[in-house]
């Protein structure tokens, strides 16, 4: 029972982490039909600014901010100078984001070394956490985890169905010649979701790699999930980042707990099952 | 692009050596060269080894009896095929007379049997350590001045079990040939004196997300015996701790090697009194040492606070193939036969201690046992407990009797 306990947990924490990622790579994709496969170096090279500004400053929390700020500029510089050139034209941009995760990677390696990273999270969160009822301790990191996942996730569906902005967000996706000609800004409309998904990247990488660690190759390991958990949890739809992210990671926890050799393989069962019989993922749109 | 680049390289080889045909015998530089993991999991590990090369090469500034040696540098990642793809660049395209690597247990296997058919070059191990390296059917041109996984723990399971006195162990270890050699080690002596070791979780090399592990480890154990490296046991021990876990640790050598215990953050405090074991002391008083560590601060102001193991083993392999080297006047042109010679037979002070090798070209080397302990200056370091003088790849036994317990692996040995 107990065992059964943790690993619920678990799975809900790393669900919570992918989607920290995930939900700035489904907003993207999905509202703006933008293919960002350099969405894991933005994870990377969020951990790793904010881990410089964390040292520097003594402060984890300034890292946080540092991580998503460094990252939603660099999200919106993106949109500027690249994918407002190449609209609509999907290969061009997937290729073209590949290209620039390579770039990033190899630059993040230059700088950062192939060193693992560990940032040193602030004293109240350190430690485990005895959860009343259940009668287990848990790390008091990952329930950090598991709160800020569901803080930003309610906080975006406010944002994009509350708000004028969001609405604008969903109108311009549905019809972007009629918003034009209603007077809004588009460009503008799409460099600012640019840069939140970007910025949440980069957040999701100091939040995410205070829980494991920051070294290479965690870019590509945080892109492959965003992509699952898209694909599971439907395009554009913030509930469906969060159904998908949690099934994921369920899945991937009760598959090393439970049969450890073969653990690696449940989350694309998941996968399969999911694209067998409702292709456009759970709450995707038709 | 090799199909390519392949008649270019042969066209410039065969210039280059009618060219050295013309000068002196003499002037015609030693290939030498390294293999090591510059990338994946074990990359800080691997920066260190090609670090020992690279001081131990400067010590003699890239020359010996009168020949220059050339230094070729190639990466792998910790998988047997990279190491056999980076050294068969190194032995067919190169043309290295000399070959120092792998870093990696299994890199280790393959390169034994890639030596095999490679006879023109003599191969000495870098820091790989699984046992049938050179236990069971070994390669008559490779090396090894490094122990195996086994010699590195040798007296650990008896501590263990005598002086800290925990009976019930479970082990969390990293899955390939390496780790399975050290389990096999550790658990020889513990299990012989009648500790029980209930469960083992063997997990791949890289993994980030131990939670699964940390929840399935029972809870009526003394102790964790952890055997990983680099960043995976950083990531063990910071999730461990940070779940609550309180269960005291053994560790294996590079579990506490100083890559781990000088890097950031804080779960490593709880590693102090942790025992292990290690043919690298940091705190062995020998003056060989001292001179490495200085040697090494001097010639690498970025490098990590003292010289890891990977460094130690790396360096002293070098330093065997440069003192050979120099006891056959760096003549290799009876297809390396005197050079061989001079290894088999070679006694050489390093700065673990006298090494030398015994039939199956594997070393005998003191071991030593050690504690975490924190340092006056509150850096952590490895505190020497004994020395365990010249241990064999049988671990004191006799070869039939050693060669008995069988290969060893996943369920090799096994006392629940």
């Amino acid at each position: 029972m107990r065992l059964f306990l943790l690993t619920v947990l678990n799975g809900l924490t790393l669900g919570a982490l992918y989607f920290l990622v995930a939900s700035g790579f489904s907003l993207v994709f999905g509202l703006m039909r933008n293919v960002n496969l350099a969405h894991g170096s933005l994870y990377l090279l969020g951990g790793y600014i904010g881990f410089d500004v964390a040292e520097m400053t003594g402060s984890w929390t300034l890292g946080v901010a540092a991580g998503f700020a460094a990252m939603a500029v660099l999200g919106a510089l993106f949109q500027i100078l690249i994918f407002r050139h190449m609209q609509g034209q999907d290969l061009r941009q997937t290729l073209v984001t590949i290209g620039i995760s390579i770039i990033l990677a190899d630059f993040m390696l230059w700088i950062w070394g192939g060193d693992s990273y560990q940032f040193i999270i602030p004293d109240v969160l350190f430690g485990a956490t005895s959860i009343p009822l259940m009668g287990i301790k848990y790390p008091t990191y990952k329930l950090f985890v598991l709160l800020s996942a569901i803080v930003i996730g309610i906080g975006l569906w406010l944002f994009l169905n509350r708000t004028r902005i969001g609405m604008m967000i969903r109108a311009g996706v549905d019809d972007r010649g009629m918003l034009q000609a209603s007077g809004i800004n588009v460009n503008l409309i799409f460099a600012i979701t640019f840069a939140i998904g970007a910025g949440l990247a980069g957040l999701a990488g100091v939040i995410g790699g205070s829980a494991l660690s920051l070294a290479p190759g965690e870019d590509l390991r945080y892109l492959l999930a965003s992509l699952i958990v898209v694909i599971v949890g439907g395009m554009g739809s913030v509930t469906g980042a969060a159904i998908g992210s949690a099934l994921i990671g369920l899945a991937d926890q009760f598959g090393l707990t439970y049969s450890p050799t073969y653990g690696v393989t449940y989350t694309f069962l998941v996968m399969v099952i999911v694209l067998a019989f409702r292709p456009t993922g759970i709450m995707g749109r038709q | 692009m090799t199909r390519l680049v392949k008649p270019a390289v042969l066209g410039a080889a065969m210039l280059a050596s009618a060219a050295a045909v013309g000068a002196t015998q003499a002037a015609e530089p030693i290939k030498m060269g390294a293999l090591a993991t510059l990338e994946g999991a074990f990359t800080v590990l691997g920066q260190e080894g090609m670090r020992g090369v690279e001081l131990a090469l400067q010590e003699h500034n890239y020359e010996v009896a009168g020949r220059k040696i050339e230094l070729i540098k190639a990466s792998s990642n910790a998988q047997p095929d990279s190491a056999v793809a980076a050294a068969r660049k190194l032995a067919e395209q190169d043309g290295i007379d000399i070959m120092i690597g792998p870093l990696s247990g299994s890199e280790g296997l393959a390169i034994k049997d890639y030596a095999k058919t490679q006879l023109g070059v003599t191969f000495l191990n870098g820091a790989s350590a699984a046992q049938d390296t050179t236990l069971r059917d070994p390669a008559p041109n490779f090396f090894r001045f490094n122990p195996d996984g086994a010699q590195w723990i040798a007296g650990l399971g008896e501590y263990t079990y005598k002086v800290k006195g925990y009976k019930r162990i479970a082990v969390v270890s990293e899955d390939y040939s390496f780790p399975y050699t050290m389990v096999f080690g550790f658990m020889k002596d513990f299990c012989k004196l009648g500790g029980k070791v209930p469960e083992k979780f063997w997990v791949p090399i890289g993994n980030k997300d131990f939670s699964a592990i940390i929840a399935s480890l029972p809870e009526d154990i003394d102790a964790i015996f952890v055997v990983m490296a680099g960043s995976d046991a950083l990531n063990f021990l910071s999730q461990y701790f940070q779940s609550g876990g309180d269960k005291p640790l053994v560790a294996s050598s590079m579990t506490v090697d100083q890559s781990i215990l000088s890097s950031k953050g804080r779960s490593k405090d709880y590693l102090v009194g942790t025992p292990s074991a290690t043919p690298a002391a940091d705190v062995n008083p020998l003056p060989e040492w001292k001179a490495f560590v200085d040697g090494y601060r001097k010639a690498f102001p970025k490098g990590l606070n003292s010289p890891s193991l990977f460094a130690q083993e790396y360096y002293v392999s070098t330093k065997a193939a440069l003192a050979a080297l120099e006891m056959v006047g760096g003549d290799l042109s009876d297809g390396h036969a005197k050079f061989r010679d001079a290894l088999a037979n070679l006694k050489l002070m390093t700065p673990a201690g006298m090494r030398s090798l015994d039939a199956n070209r594997q070393v005998v080397t003191d071991i030593f046992l050690t504690e975490v302990a924190k340092g006056e200056d509150g850096d952590l370091k490895a505190k020497l407990i004994k020395v365990v003088p010249q241990v064999n790849q049988t671990l004191g036994e006799s070869m039939d009797k050693f060669l008995a317990y069988g290969p060893v692996g996943r369920d090799n040995p096994s006392c629940p």
